[in-house]
């Protein structure tokens, strides 16, 4: 069938006339119309103003220029949400990245997320340095300019917190943003040294298997990561998105290990013991471990499920008037690149493929998009990845089947929104 | 004039723009060694089959002390939980509807207790406790737990054979290569 209609972007964007043609129950349409060029509309130019008449702004000199950018005061409200710190603490806990109001799949540095178990070290840069040491042939000291002269390699990576989506796990939905639920999850490109080549720096001895690497905040924060993962894609960051990390990122040096639970990317890196065993740290005991219904713990659950989520329409994010809306989301795997993402209007029955921005990089945030004839009454939203190793985002049911109530971490199950016919958008399990 | 250094550089670069990988000969070699003194220092690392644990010895009452001092505030009365988390208790509890995770019902090895005192607490002053102290409280620890006597005292030798209570409930999912 196809008729014509007008897209509805709730971020903020355009509207046009588009042929329509439903893929899937519910008016979802096919996903051909995000791929054609020009979709970005011809409806809203405005045409050419004569006789001089100009808006306010474009009669008088602008700004000069300014050493650093900020974003246009009309966007301020745009920031990191539920900043919260553990009772009793000032720097132990989260603040989200704000999702439903970000395009594309680079998240802007100043909106990533962060998890810090004690706060934020003012670390001076003059004086820091990695110490790579253990199971090597010569323990070796970099500070920042040695690093800064070897070559630095590119990693276009998501990075998210292994408890990212924890609010899932709540008996009944938590009424939130999308990204109160899901905003412990960014993407940079990080900037950096292979730590293969540091670690041919030092020589290795026989028997080394892992490294243990640390932190420079006050819990010298602490993890265990297979060598070979280390020698792998492993890289010590020192720039996102191009410019030196910030310090709620680990300046001036990280770890950065992609696909993998945030966590053991670990900030502020001030050493690296090379050992034939882990260390087997609080966090990576502890903490992150996942704990089944049986009593036992999955110990080492690296790399981070297959995901999507739609971030808009999500809630606070509503609809107007019936009519055609784009549904937008991201989706991401640690297991490589996303192969497909689907996207239900009617609470799963029925399935249509949604068009996939151009940049699909492997361990990466995918920006998916559908466009969607909302009629007007009460519908369920949701998406689903697929990744490059076949495995399907599981149900929410699925990922619960057999953890234990006190299981935190690697929530990927499908994220389902309820669109009421006022157009309010909610948190549903379905 | 390129120093030694810099000229090695510019042939790793040149190496990794033409292969994308770095032969070993081409190294820099931009790391300064570092002496056995300061790896001392700043090694913070204990493997749960002890190595690292530094000398020293703590009892249980003296760590009775050091937990009213310095953990009461948050960890609570026999560290049974205050605004921060339980460190006794949940033995027995894993597999229930009401799992109870501290360090006497999952934590698997006795010598993290120590790696992470050590690291992280106080969390308002860390670094301030002696490792005598960090042995003592880790000692309380233990005994508030059930799983070592009133009267035991730990150091290097003893603490990794401390055998605790969830030592086999763990499944690695993964194995490095």
């Amino acid at each position: 069938m196809v008729m014509t209609a007008s897209v509805h972007d709730l971020s903020g964007g355009y509207m046009t006339d588009i042929d329509t043609e439903f893929a899937a129950g519910n008016g979802l349409l096919h996903r051909r119309l995000f791929l054609q060029a020009g979709l970005a509309g011809t409806a809203l130019l405005a045409a050419t103003a004569s006789g001089q008449q100009r808006e306010a702004w474009s009669k008088i000199t602008g700004a000069p220029m300014s050493e650093a950018g900020l974003p246009s005061p009309h966007e301020s409200h745009i920031k990191r949400l539920g900043i919260r710190s553990s009772k009793g603490t000032t720097g132990t806990g989260v603040s989200f990245t704000p999702l439903e109001y970000l395009q594309g799949m680079i998240t802007p540095s100043r909106l990533h997320f962060e998890r810090h178990h004690n706060g934020i070290p003012a670390i001076d840069p003059d004086q820091h340095r990695l110490v790579i040491h253990g199971l090597v042939e010569r323990p070796l000291a970099f500070d920042i300019d040695a690093l800064g002269r070897y070559p630095t390699v590119s990693r276009i990576n998501f990075l998210e917190c292994a408890g990212n989506s924890g609010a899932s796990l709540a008996a009944e939905p938590v009424q939130a943003p999308c990204s109160s639920i899901h905003g412990l999850v960014a993407s940079s490109e990080w900037g950096g040294v292979p730590l293969s080549v540091l670690l041919q720096e030092t020589g290795l001895k026989r028997g080394a298997k892992w490294i243990i690497a640390d932190g420079a905040d006050s819990p010298l924060m602490s993890r265990s990561v297979p060598l070979d993962k280390a020698q792998d894609d492993a890289i010590v960051a020192l720039y996102q998105n191009g410019e030196r990390l910030r310090p709620s990122n680990g300046y001036p040096m990280r770890l950065f290990l992609p696909g993998w639970e945030g966590n053991m990317s670990v900030k502020w890196l001030r050493s690296i013991k090379v050992t034939d065993q882990p260390a087997m740290t609080k966090d990576e005991t502890s903490k992150y471990s996942d704990l089944q219904k049986d009593g036992t713990a999955k110990l080492f659950t690296y790399p981070m499920g297959v995901k999507s989520l739609i971030t808009s329409p999500s809630p606070g994010l509503n609809l107007g008037d019936p009519g055609t809306y784009q549904i937008s989301g991201i989706a991401w795997s640690g297991a490589g690149r996303i192969r497909r993402v689907q996207v239900s209007a009617d609470g799963g029955r029925t399935w249509a493929d949604a068009a996939l921005d151009e940049h699909v990089l492997p361990k990466n945030l995918t920006r998916f998009r559908s466009a969607w004839r909302w009629d007007g009454g009460p519908a369920v939203i949701m998406s689903r990845a697929i990744d490059a190793k076949g495995t399907v985002q599981p149900t929410r049911e699925k990922v619960l089947a057999d953890r234990s109530s006190a299981a935190f971490y690697h929530y990927n199950g499908i994220q389902a929104w309820q669109v009421a016919a006022s157009g309010e958008v909610s948190n549903v399990y379905a | 004039m390129f120093t030694r250094k810099e000229t090695a550089l510019i042939a790793l670069a040149v190496v990794c723009s033409l292969s994308g990988t770095v032969g070993a000969q081409e190294l820099p070699g931009l790391g300064t060694p570092v002496s056995a003194a300061e790896l001392a220092e700043l090694d913070y690392t204990i493997l749960p089959d002890g190595n690292g644990l530094p000398a020293g010895s703590g009892t249980v009452a003296e760590g009775e002390a050091v937990f009213q001092q310095h953990c009461l505030a948050c960890h609570g009365e026999g560290a049974a939980g205050g605004i921060n988390d339980a460190l006794t208790g949940g033995q027995g509890s894993l597999s229930s509807d009401n799992p109870l995770k501290t360090v006497g019902s999952f934590w698997p090895h006795a010598t993290t207790i120590f790696d992470y005192v050590r690291r992280a607490m106080p969390l308002q002053s860390p670094g301030i406790l002696s490792n005598d102290e960090v042995y003592a409280v880790t000692a309380y620890l233990l005994f508030q737990n059930g799983i070592i006597p009133a009267d035991s005292e730990v150091d290097a030798e003893s603490l990794p054979q401390v055998k605790m209570p969830n030592r086999e409930g763990f499944i690695w999912a993964y194995r490095p290569k």
